[in-house]
């Protein structure tokens, strides 16, 4: 069922062109135009919108009952998705910002993740996480969430870095059977599709479909060196191998689109026939998911290294306000490009 | 200008001018407040020609209390035994509160117990064998040996975590997912005193009002959480007060009193099933035991306070109360009490048979397919 452009109920166009935004509120819309059983809970979402529009006009077509605005009890809701979800229904959280999350943090790590394993019964629910910088959002509005829920065995992580994933990603996370975390990133949400890299402006397809949890994605072929990124750093580290391209560098990219579970024999595979990686992820670099992807490299893929394996990621400290040192924080193209040079050249 | 320093804390809960455990439950029977037009009542023992119920519910009240706490003796013994890994805990007082939550709830009703309603599961129907598994660690235990917390998903009790307070958003999502399909059904969450004294407890209970849900949540007030008794746990005068914070229905219920605590849950409920929002029942009932199996609590329990609750030990009151209604004799008693015996016994016979999973099972269903 797509979302009908002329009727003026739809939120957005199912034109080829969605934007980020466009492609999240498609889904969620779709969904529930497709399954009853799901609802949206979030703060400010039903009245407001959502702080960045993402659910503006669901409460007029879908009514109070479906479109929730829940008070400042992020662990309340959270338990209370969770709990319906054990009874069957589809919730889909809305987190203002993926920072909230740790005030939820139980609920999805010591409840809601252990649930089928522990007891048996499905908790099919959603966390939408806006997540990562924006131009001086401080240190609470700007956190990239998933290396506090890596460790947590019956979650999912997914981190769409296109339209087209975006909408995908999302409409499989809500008809998955688990507690799926959907990082959503607050710089895409507005980027007109002619500025994101080529291989992300993949046309929407006007037909229903998903992306499956669990699938890497090589956004570009190289045999060089192999990239491992998600999210926003997949725009970086693609603009990065164009620049390494100018200088005879042939970088293949591989964007993990999902985090927890991880295509982990992309990641085999693309070493195999390059030799050297380089890691990019904006998250902090200690303790960061590119951390456990170094180690699998190294635990299983040491004889196809011709490099060690270097990672480039924001540095360890809480995110700072003031744009130098924000800027100096983040990861960025030029990075990644110089840390393709060095790995190139060992 | 001298400062007079803090009272020392008394090492051990030593009660002078302040309102000790004992006087909380004394005090109690004297209050009945209408506040908002809600009752906030201590109820006076029910009268049983209003409650319709027949000799066999009665008995049933009887037998259900006996059993749940004769597979609480037996789980003891096979701890002590090495038969049980990891801990155990115990309701023993509460029997009255966990028989009655458990018969108020219709079967499509949603029951999520604490830790020490075991007498909850049996009423609700467990089978003895699987729960003995369960204690067991059995591979054919509820949980095929995975969690020490259990529910029921066929009994549609969902079990807690360890973590205090978390059940009642959960709670609260049930009673939502009942609303949202209009089912007619309520749930009930257990919670200690000590819940109270969590965010979530309000996060939740103000989520259950804010949308009218139907949920009744039972503070299980058996004066200690742990070894902190309640006096070091909150300031106002009792805990079903704060239902008027949320704008909810509260009653204060004694549980050694089982026909009373039966009457309150099921007024409770029915009045959660008929639409009119979530209910909040203090229920003051003794721990006639520890903590858990490792916990000493005559150690820092006053030994008045175990006197005057060991004098209110609901199943003892509930023997008393059908012996003066013609409803049980030393026969009748003794009957039960071999009945009980024996269903137990074969339990535990069964589940000592049962495997122990393979430790590769482990790996086993992480995710849902």
């Amino acid at each position: 069922m797509s979302v009908d452009a002329q009727s003026g109920t739809g939120p957005s166009n199912v034109s080829a062109s969605l934007s980020y935004r466009e492609a999240v509120t498609a889904a969620l819309w779709e969904e529930m135009e497709r399954d009853p059983d799901v609802y949206i809970i979030g703060e400010d979402i039903a009245i407001g919108g959502g702080a960045f529009g993402v659910t503006k006009g669901f409460l007029d077509q879908f009514g109070l009952k479906r479109v929730v605005d829940a008070p400042l009890s992020e662990s309340g809701f959270m338990g209370m998705a969770a709990g319906s979800a054990q009874l069957g229904l589809r919730p889909v959280v809305e987190m203002q910002f993926a920072d909230f999350v740790s005030d939820s943090f139980k609920m999805l790590v010591n409840y809601a993740a252990g649930v089928y394993y522990r007891q048996g019964g499905e908790v099919p629910m959603v966390v939408r996480l806006p997540a990562g910088a924006l131009k001086s959002a401080g240190p609470f509005h700007s956190c990239n969430p998933e290396s506090w829920f890596y460790h947590t065995p019956g979650l999912k992580i997914v981190a769409p870095a296109s339209p087209y994933d975006a909408k995908g990603l999302l409409k499989a996370a809500i008809r998955d059977n688990n507690p799926v975390l959907y990082l959503e990133y607050k710089k895409l949400y507005n980027l007109p599709l002619d500025q994101f890299p080529e291989p992300l402006r993949t046309q929407m397809p006007a037909k229903d479909f998903v992306v499956p949890i669990g699938e890497a994605r090589i956004v570009r072929e190289g045999e060089d060196l192999t990239l491992i990124t998600h999210g926003t750093m997949v725009l970086d580290s693609l603009r990065a191998a164009e620049m390494a391209s100018e200088e005879g560098l042939e970088v293949e990219v591989i964007d993990m689109r999902s985090i927890l579970p991880f295509d982990r024999e992309a990641i085999l595979c693309s070493v195999k026939k390059t030799g050297r990686v380089l890691i990019s992820h904006e998250d902090l670099k200690t303790g960061g998911v590119g951390a456990e992807w170094a180690a699998i490299l190294a635990e299983e893929a040491f004889e196809h290294l011709d490099a060690p394996v270097r990672r480039v990621a924001a540095a360890d400290v809480p995110l700072p306000y003031s744009p130098p040192l924000e800027d100096f924080f983040l990861p960025n193209a030029e990075k990644i490009c110089e840390a393709i040079r060095e790995v190139a050249g060992f | 200008m001298s400062v007079k320093p803090p009272k020392p804390l008394p090492e051990t809960p030593v009660l002078e001018d302040e309102l000790d455990g004992l006087d909380y439950f004394r005090d109690l029977q004297n209050r009945h407040l209408t506040i908002n037009g809600l009752k906030l009542c201590w109820r006076p023992k029910a009268e049983l020609e209003a409650l319709d119920l027949s000799d066999k519910e009665l008995r049933r009240f009887y037998e259900m209390m006996t059993l749940g706490r004769g597979v609480e003796e037996q789980v003891d013994v096979l701890f002590r035994q090495g038969f049980v890994p990891g801990t155990a805990f115990f309701g023993r007082g509460n029997e009255a509160l966990s028989v009655a939550a458990a018969l108020a709830l219709k079967d499509d009703d949603t029951l999520i117990p604490m830790h020490r309603n075991v007498s909850s599961h049996i009423a609700r129907g467990q089978d003895l064998a699987q729960l003995m598994c369960q204690f067991m660690a059995k591979a054919d235990g509820i949980t095929k040996g995975r969690d020490i917390h259990f529910g029921n998903r066929d009994l549609n009790i969902i079990p807690l975590i360890s973590h205090i307070g978390t059940m009642i958003p959960v709670a609260v999502g049930a009673a939502w997912a009942s609303r949202y399909r209009d089912d007619g059904t309520a749930v009930l969450g257990i919670s200690g005193d000590g819940a109270t004294s969590t965010g979530d407890f309000h996060q939740g209970l103000n989520l259950a009002a804010v949308h009218r849900l139907p949920l009744v949540v039972v503070v299980e007030n058996n004066l200690w959480a742990y070894k902190t008794p309640i006096r070091m746990q909150f300031a106002c005068k009792t805990l079903v007060l704060r239902a008027i914070g949320y704008g909810i229905p509260g009653y204060l219920m004694d549980a050694t009193d089982m026909v009373g605590a039966y009457e309150i849950c099921r007024e409770a409920v029915v009045r959660a099933r008929a639409g009119e929002g979530p209910i909040l029942i203090e229920s003051i009932n003794p721990r006639l035991c520890g903590h858990s199996i490792y916990d000493p609590y005559r150690d820092y329990v006053p030994p008045e306070e175990i006197a005057a609750w060991e004098s209110r030990d609901p199943i003892l009151l509930y023997r008393e109360r059908l012996r003066s209604l013609g409803l049980g004799d030393d026969s009748y008693f003794e009957s039960v009490d071999k009945q009980n015996r024996a269903r137990i016994a074969e339990a535990v016979t069964a589940a000592k048979r049962s495997p122990m999973p393979e430790g590769p099972q482990a790996m086993d269903g992480v995710y849902a397919p």
